[in-house]
């Protein structure tokens, strides 16, 4: 049973066939969906464009709902599924900054690759900012290895922090994201048109 | 260029379609290699080579590339490299067949290219400093993160969005 790779029912050979396969969807998918331009990603935060909190939000509805059911009919082990570990004060604080950046910039790391590869200057500027950035974390890591590595709680999920069932979590997130669809389309009928 | 085909070139998918399969592919990735999907991974392996490359000493002495650095293979043999290729691969067929693709500097009419290119250099530089510091970006930290009720990936998530709506006000002339 799955996770097929890590459990050798797919042979590890077909690993590196298949990460290019789900990039090539996966960039396929965000460059379809208008990802490749700055202009628009930014319209989520000026409320001219809510493209990103739409694909953004039904993206992560329809996994954990996908990734329930998984679990459920016996195809994955959820708890052999790699969960993105909780290092509290890394997470709010980077987030945090990438805010900024996605401000600045208009761009995150993905849609930025998307941007590349049908020749966005601005997106090859940008990529190269980020490769700069990672250089600043690395040469200076050991200034930023206390929250790096601190406050560290474990592969943590939303099961244990709100003492919730798994089922009720994806469910009040559906629901946060139908409201936050209707609330967003009602914004964007009133706000000023930005045409790009 | 004509009106019709400008038109045409920046007509996108349903932005739900879009969710949605994006979601399919997610549930695919966890199914199969029980991990998410990344992004800002594969631009941290570059700069590891590129470094590791450079200047090999200083990358086997320093606590963060050594990290990433083995013996017996490159630090661009892993999955995410591959699969940022195929994203690149994957956005290439999208664009050329919705015409879309070409060399151009995008940017609002009130700000010039220059402007444009220094923000975005600036928004990059953030954001590769960001996702080092929370472990993953969008992709990897808050969508997958997501996907699996991982708390921290929530965490971030949040902070991106948030701290985006309030640094808006102050980037505002660069996109409205």
């Amino acid at each position: 049973m799955g996770p097929l790779i890590p459990n050798g029912v797919i042979p590890d050979e077909w690993n590196y066939i298949i990460a290019i396969l789900i990039g090539i969807f996966f960039g396929f998918i965000l460059e379809s969906s208008g990802f490749s331009s700055s202009r628009k990603l930014a319209g989520v935060f000026y409320g001219y464009d809510f493209a990103v909190l739409k694909v953004f939000f039904t993206a992560a509805v329809v996994a954990m709902i996908g990734v329930l059911y998984l679990d459920y009919l016996g195809y994955v082990n959820m708890s052999e599924l790699y969960v993105h570990p909780t290092y509290l004060w890394g997470a709010i604080i980077g987030g945090v900054i990438m805010g900024v950046g996605f401000v600045t910039g208009g761009f995150c790391p993905g849609t930025s690759l998307c941007a590349v590869a049908i020749g966005k200057i601005d997106a090859i500027v940008y990529v190269v900012g980020i490769m700069i950035g990672v250089f600043i974390f690395s040469e200076f890591y050991t200034f930023f290895e206390p929250i790096y590595d601190g406050f560290f709680y474990g592969n943590l999920t939303l099961m244990d922090t709100l003492g919730l069932s798994a089922y009720w979590i994806v469910f009040i997130f559906a629901i946060i994201a139908i409201v936050a669809f209707v609330a967003t389309s009602f914004i964007h009928k009133k706000v000023k048109k930005v045409f790009y | 260029m004509n009106l019709e085909k400008s038109n045409n070139s920046h007509t996108y998918w349903n932005p739900y379609f879009g969710g949605f399969l994006l979601g399919i592919v997610m549930i695919f990735t966890f199914y199969l290699t029980g991990r998410g999907l990344g992004a800002s991974g594969a631009m941290k392996s570059s700069v590891v080579t590129i470094v590791d490359t450079v200047a090999p000493t200083h990358a086997e002495n320093n606590a963060y590339y050594s990290k990433f650095i083995s013996e017996d293979k490159s630090p661009m043999n892993t999955w995410l490299v591959l699969e940022v290729i195929g994203v690149l691969i994957g956005a290439f067929i999208s664009g050329g067949l919705s015409g879309r693709i070409g060399w151009r500097i995008q940017h609002s009419p009130k700000i010039s290219s220059k402007r444009r290119l220094v923000f975005a250099l600036i928004g990059g530089i953030l954001f590769g400093l960001g996702a080092q510091i929370a472990r993953g970006c969008t992709s990897g930290a808050a969508l997958s993160g997501m996907s699996v009720l991982s708390s921290g990936g929530f965490l971030t998530m949040l902070g991106i969005f948030g701290t985006g709506y309030v640094a808006a006000y102050f980037f505002r002339k660069n996109w409205i």
